[in-house]
């Protein structure tokens, strides 16, 4: 009983942490909420005038939200790419940031289910889609799958993460024998939730452009370029706002990860270019639309050439040790690698599974504001949730915040504390 | 601990499930607008699937909905919820040389099935092909042409509407088993169930489900007071709907209003296992094909060609 009185206390303890900070963290966490409000009051008009505030219609029934989801399960798949180095082939530089790629899948996993309940026409039912008190369709329908495997992944991260900030918060070690089992059930997770994510449109016999057998492969290659690019982005701010030390060793590793992933990535894309130009059969219909426009329809073609130029210059730029080591380049090639798979992975996935419409009809859609600013809420709060996530953890990890001793508990509170605010 | 630990003082037997349902929605409950919570709303959220409900509970929740309708159509409404005739499984069939395109059939489903004015909904979409070009991919079809006059020279027709297959995509799909397939070969969709995420319409090869993206709108006088549970009682926002063969009609023996409309007889409707119906008929004497048989879902929708070599 004691026991769980202390974890309670130790637990405000904690949360009081993340309400300390400097001016700049403050006006961080404004500057987000800002952002989450414009978002909540926009999904609040949706959700009294339906989802005809959103440019979705018959013809393209999903669109922003559920590119954004795609995208987003790929962040958080791509967690495992620092598991596998830190704890297969116990490469200590990555080993000691992994717990910040789990925090991230958090997140990542976090917005997903947040983009999911503004796509929904009917959010209250949500608990439909439950097993047990719902009637979840298991296992035909791979939405059910998705469930199961994203909630898995993020029950998963939360134990690994909590666990490990728990036992440094008391000044232990963690126990290798806890966690172990967990990074190993971790990774064939990481893998699936992409993959289940993947088949999700893969499946559909009634959309020519997802049933392509080299869809999971490409979903993967992919979530191990974005994931990680945006992780070494975070990195650097991590290690210049606080006294996390983050080793140019694994930052670097982690860029000559991805050259391999984008390398992989544009050859299952050429792959794909080459069986549908080639072949010319009416399957080509989405990718002719994409790249070169339909019927004088090509409002994608100019986004889907920059994203291919932006993924083949990241490439490059990742591929030669030069280029990788100096962090001018390595940053251009991590913000060209997100907005490339971001528009790749997003609009040029999701929208050409519906154009043309499975009855030909070709409606070119362009997201409202509204979808625009609930996305941008969805970004902040996720963007939030990282922010205070690390603010808890930076100091526990450092060993600033120990819950036992109350006099460096006083310490804490004084002003220099900055640790981790600003992401 | 012996087994008797876990009787109560009532007697009451509670499984797991349902206490686990009483404890997640209970949960979900507490996070809800209070300003809604009037008696309807909450027996509407905890409204079971259609399936699960025994006949008592079904009629109970027509009950309610009736109540409803009435209140905001201000007119007597009837939801019926006939069960499928054993022995009888609807096939659906259309005479491609004859319909002249005049869409007819589209704005008598509307009317019948109360599908919404505005936004406007059509479970039929007719589609307009140049003659002699290439034509069963869709992709050189128009939805949207507006003649003076119909049919025109040049151009002929291709209605589409839901197929009715006998291997459904979309209930495959559906995460909530909110869709599902009648005996009778329907495919139905339990308005109160869905939950709007729209997969069933990814999964849909033929573009036969609808999405309500605003309040469907139907104007009070023009409602059709005669529906079915499964059918055409007036819809939700936020939900999915498609066309279920008239099901308030054929179940009661009549012909689809489509079929019943249709200026040129183009249009055949019929029971599949009964070798003297008019379907069975159209399948055997004339060239039958059905929409995309590629992809394995085994319409019960038979496009045919009566006269014309």
């Amino acid at each position: 009983m004691a026991h769980i009185v202390r974890i309670v206390k130790n637990f405000f303890i904690a949360l009081r942490q993340v309400t300390i900070g400097n001016k700049k963290y403050y006006c961080w966490l404004a500057f987000l909420s800002f952002f989450i409000l414009m978002g909540v009051s926009a999904y609040i008009d949706q959700l009294n005038r339906g989802l005809i505030t959103t440019a979705m219609r018959d013809q393209v029934s999903w669109g922003l939200y559920i590119s954004n989801f795609t995208f987003l399960v790929g962040v958080a798949a791509a967690a495992v790419l620092l598991i596998i180095p830190a704890y297969l082939y116990n490469f200590k530089p990555i080993k000691e940031i992994a717990l910040f790629g789990e925090m991230l899948a958090i997140t990542a996993i976090t917005m997903c289910i947040l983009f999911i309940m503004v796509d929904l026409g009917q959010p209250t039912r949500v608990w439909h889609i439950l097993p047990a008190i719902g009637a979840m369709n298991f296992p035909a329908s791979l939405l059910a799958w998705d469930v199961l495997v994203l909630n898995g992944y993020l029950a998963i991260n939360l134990i690994i993460v909590f666990y490990v900030l728990y036992r440094l918060s008391l000044g232990k070690e963690y126990k290798m024998s806890v966690v172990w089992p967990l990074i190993i059930l971790s990774i064939p997770m990481a893998v699936s939730i992409h993959t289940v994510t993947a088949f999700l449109y893969n499946g559909l016999s009634a959309r020519p452009f997802w049933n392509a057998s080299i869809l999971a492969p490409r979903f993967l290659a992919s979530a191990f370029c974005s994931g990680p690019a945006l992780m070494l982005i975070l990195f650097q701010i991590i290690r210049k706002l606080s006294e996390v030390e983050i080793e140019n060793r694994a930052i670097f590793k982690i860029a000559e990860l991805i050259a391999y992933a984008m390398g992989i990535n544009l050859f299952l894309l050429g792959a794909e270019v080459f069986k549908e130009f080639y072949s010319g059969s009416i399957h080509s219909e989405p990718i002719k639309y994409l790249y070169f426009g339909l019927h004088g329809k090509a409002k994608f073609v100019p986004w889907m050439w920059t994203a291919t130029l932006f993924n083949i210059t990241a490439f490059l730029l990742f591929l030669f040790p030069k280029t990788r080591e100096n962090f001018v380049t390595l940053n251009i090639g991590c913000a060209l690698i997100i907005m490339g798979i971001y528009v790749e992975k997003g609009m040029g996935l999701i929208i050409p599974g519906f154009v043309p419409d499975t009855l030909g009809e070709i409606y070119e859609y362009t997201p409202t504001m509204s979808e625009i600013i609930i996305t941008m809420g969805v970004w902040a709060a996720g963007a939030m949730l990282y922010t205070l996530l690390l603010k808890f953890a930076v100091p526990v990890y450092t060993g600033r915040l120990r819950f036992e001793l109350k006099k460096e508990k006083s310490e804490i509170r004084s002003e220099d504390v900055t640790a981790g605010s600003e992401v | 601990m012996s087994k008797r630990t876990r009787s109560n003082p009532l007697g009451i037997k509670l499984d797991r499930r349902a206490f686990l349902k009483g404890a997640a929605l209970g949960l979900a409950g507490t996070a809800l607008p209070l300003n809604k919570a009037d008696a309807s709303f909450w027996e509407a959220f905890f409204q079971k699937h259609f399936r699960e409900m025994n006949e008592t509970e079904i009629k109970k929740v027509i009950e309610r909905l009736e109540k409803e309708y009435g209140q905001k159509y201000k007119k007597e409404i009837e939801v019926g919820n006939e069960k499928a005739i054993p022995g009888v499984l609807f096939g659906y069939g259309l005479d491609l040389s004859r319909c002249i395109g005049c869409r007819r059939c589209v704005y008598a489903c509307v009317k019948e099935n109360n599908q919404s004015r505005d936004p406007q909904i059509h479970w039929i979409s007719v589609l307009r092909f140049k003659k002699g070009e290439k034509w069963i991919d869709l992709e050189n079809s128009e939805r949207y042409y507006n003649p003076a006059q119909v049919p025109e020279p040049g151009y002929f027709y291709m209605p589409v509407q839901c197929q009715q297959c006998e291997n459904p995509p979309c209930v495959r799909a559906c995460p909530t088993q909110a869709t599902w397939k009648e005996p009778d070969g329907i495919v139905v969709i339990d308005y109160n169930w869905c939950i709007g995420c729209r997969y069933c319409m990814a999964a849909c090869p033929y573009g036969a489900r609808h999405f309500n993206w605003a309040e469907p709108n139907v104007p009070q006088e023009e409602l059709n007071p005669e529906t079915h549970y499964l059918g055409n009682r007036p819809r939700y926002r936020g939900t999915v709907e498609k066309c279920t063969f008239c099901i308030q009609r054929t179940r009661n023996g009549k012909y689809p209003a489509c079929v019943e409309i249709c200026p040129v007889g183009a249009r055949k409707f019929g029971n599949l296992l009964d070798p003297n119906s008019e379907i069975r008929y159209a399948i055997e004497h004339k060239r039958v094909f059905r929409l995309k048989e590629d992809l394995n879902t085994y319409p019960k929708f038979y496009y045919f060609f009566a006269y014309g070599l």
